[in-house]
């Protein structure tokens, strides 16, 4: 078990959206946290307040109020970003989605490599490294081909491997195999968990998938903008 | 990493597309400066290559560039006799167009004072300059005319002798040299029943004046050329040009011969002003207006261009973002790609000039440092165009690529 601070923790954060009748409340007092290592599932119905959440991790958005913290660093205190919000996504977060979201023009490897240069890696260790996270999730043959020219299983393991170029504390994943069937859903769901686990990163997966939540270590779920469940399903590593 | 050459790359057919289609609209730009300097040139090359101080026009015309201009041949002896005067020398320019081998030919010919003048000064691409004092030809290229071939105008053959480039009038007719007096004959060539009337009518004149009394050989001389009867005759000649002597003061030599109540008197560098302020004046300010439009349509577009551009790529830029890009990483992705828009585009528009240009009509000149303006043009076009998009490609957010 991690004893240090959370990869990333959400205090009593509120969502609200309009004024007076066009009001929408997103989330109600949600808190949650992350631990480094740890593999956490969030479900809930469309509309539950799902995208907020990971938009408020994400440091995509900042909440009406609440507080958030990055490795114990106070990030969004009182709904109000406390620093360059894109710098911390930069350095400390890795997004996955629905679609692998490659950049057209870019082949494989450079899709890998751009996330490293916008994260200022030196271009010989950028290269190494994109080489390495493309051949560990199995794609490194096709490491020159644009994302047309790929599968879509390959291209969201390149989405993958960009997603981890910069070395994240935090993995978001917002369905990322809902466009994938269901034995390379459940592999990319295993490739999760094995990189939470071997890399140390917090993962927050959103997922309407339920055949593959046993691979999770906790499963949260949402309602209404309200936590309803935060079970763990195995113990953290 | 240079995402805007990698998506060019990438689109390297639309890109292409694009360059060329504003490539033609620079190589129009060009062109109409071009067509501009190329005016400018043709108009003013006859009066440069002349080299004369002053010219010497009829009285209250503005000289035979401007308007018809007709001075007595012995104007030449009258400021010969002024002190300070080293050469006079008679000038005819007029212009004609005669049917050869079923194509209109059109040339303005230039009477040179020979001899002392025979054309060694124009830029002889073939052949020679003049040899006789009669029946031969300088022409200009353009007019379509090989040394050795003859020409009939009026009821002489004139000869080839030899060929000029780029020598055209401001009218870009091509310019055709002959001697002062074979330029008179071409020019007042009539019909014998025009020259039998004309012969009548200087009898009558005569009759009607104190010389004609006086003088009664003056009617068996009336038969004879216009040139042989100046006292007949009306003035023939454009103008007169006048050389002064080094250490003499060309302001005070022409003030002498602006005194003169039958004649003006201008220096090369009035003609000039006189020539571009005219016919010239309104060319430029035409082709000006046509320019400046041209300029801002072609900014319109590439701001479109650039626009559309950057809205394909909207999402892009909102995953770049999202993963932490910098803004000056997305503006260099939209600056760039039209930079090297623009660069393409005035690369394609310069080989065009090179080739097109020259099978022009009409001299189209393109100078280095009007390369170097419209290269400047393209390269602020491209910057402000690329405004717009950078301004959107600003606006998007990075939460738009959950959407």
């Amino acid at each position: 078990m991690n004893t240090g601070p959370p990869a990333i923790e959400v205090r009593s954060a509120w969502q609200v959206y309009g004024q007076g009748e066009t009001r929408v409340v997103a989330l109600r007092d949600a808190s949650l946290s992350i631990a480094h290592g740890e593999v956490v599932a969030l479900l809930g119905p469309s509309g539950s307040g799902k995208s907020t959440l990971l938009s408020i991790m994400g440091m995509i958005a900042t909440p009406t109020s609440g507080d958030v913290l990055l490795d114990g660093r106070q990030i969004v205190r009182a709904g109000q970003a406390m620093g360059d919000l894109r710098r911390i996504r930069r350095e400390h977060l890795g997004f996955v989605f629905q679609k692998a979201n490659l950049i057209p023009f870019l082949t494989a490897m450079e899709n890998v490599l751009v996330a490293l240069d916008i994260a200022d890696v030196p271009p010989a260790a950028a290269r190494a490294r994109a080489r390495d996270l493309l051949a560990a999730l199995g794609v490194a043959d096709r490491a020159h081909h644009h994302p047309a020219k790929l599968s879509g299983g390959q291209q969201q393991r390149v989405a993958i491997a960009r997603a981890l170029a910069n070395r994240p504390s935090l993995l978001l994943a917002d369905e990322p195999t809902a466009a994938l069937d269901g034995k390379l859903g459940r592999q990319v769901m295993e490739l999760f968990r094995d990189l939470g686990h071997t890399h140390g990163a917090g993962v927050l997966v959103v997922t309407h998938d339920h055949r593959a939540l046993d691979v999770f270590d906790r499963v949260v779920e949402l309602e209404d903008g309200i936590i309803t469940r935060d079970e763990p399903r195995r113990p953290v590593h | 990493m240079n995402l805007a050459a990698r998506d060019i790359r990438h689109n390297l057919g639309r890109f292409v597309l694009t360059s060329l289609g504003l490539g033609l609209l620079v190589v129009i730009v060009m062109g109409m400066g071009g067509i501009y300097r190329g005016i400018v040139e043709d108009a003013t090359l006859l009066v440069d290559r002349l080299d004369a101080d002053l010219w010497i026009v009829q009285r209250d015309t503005k000289g035979p560039f401007a308007e018809i201009s007709r001075v007595p041949i012995a104007l030449e002896d009258r400021a010969l006799a002024v002190q300070g005067v080293a050469s006079a020398r008679r000038f005819v320019t007029h212009t004609i167009q005669r049917d050869y081998h079923g194509r209109p030919l059109r040339m303005a010919v230039v009477g040179l004072a020979w001899p002392h003048d025979r054309g060694d000064w124009l830029p002889l691409l073939a052949g020679r300059s003049l040899r006789q004092g009669h029946y031969e030809m300088i022409a200009d290229r353009s007019l379509g005319l090989a040394p050795g071939q003859l020409l009939r105008l009026g009821k002489d053959e004139y000869t080839v002798v030899g060929l000029t480039s780029g020598m055209v009038s401001s009218a870009g007719d091509g310019l055709a040299f002959f001697t002062a007096s074979d330029a008179l004959a071409i020019q007042f060539d009539t019909s014998p029943e025009s020259t039998r009337l004309e012969r009548a009518a200087r009898r009558a004149r005569a009759e009607r004046i104190d010389l004609g009394a006086t003088q009664p050989t003056l009617f068996e001389r009336a038969r004879l050329p216009n040139a042989q009867i100046p006292a007949l005759g009306p003035p023939q000649v454009s103008a007169v040009l006048v050389n002064v002597k080094p250490g003499y003061d060309t302001a005070a030599v022409a003030a002498t011969l602006d005194a003169w109540p039958d004649v003006s008197v201008f220096s090369s560098a009035q003609q000039r002003q006189l020539l571009l302020r005219g016919p010239v004046d309104k060319a430029r300010r035409q082709i000006g207006m046509f320019r400046t439009l041209l300029v801002v349509i072609s900014a319109i577009i590439v701001a479109l261009i650039l626009y559309t551009l950057t809205l394909d790529k909207l999402h892009d830029i909102a995953l770049l973002k999202l993963i932490g890009a910098r803004d000056s990483l997305i503006l260099a992705l939209v600056l760039q790609e039209a930079l090297m828009l623009g660069a393409a585009a005035y690369l394609i528009a310069y080989l065009a000039a090179q080739r097109l240009f020259p099978h022009f009509p009409r001299r189209v000149i393109v100078t280095p440092d009007m390369y170097l303006w419209l290269a400047g043009a393209v390269t602020v076009i491209c910057v402000l165009g690329s405004l717009l998009g950078i301004w959107r490609a600003m606006r998007v957010e990075a939460r738009e690529v959950l959407t």
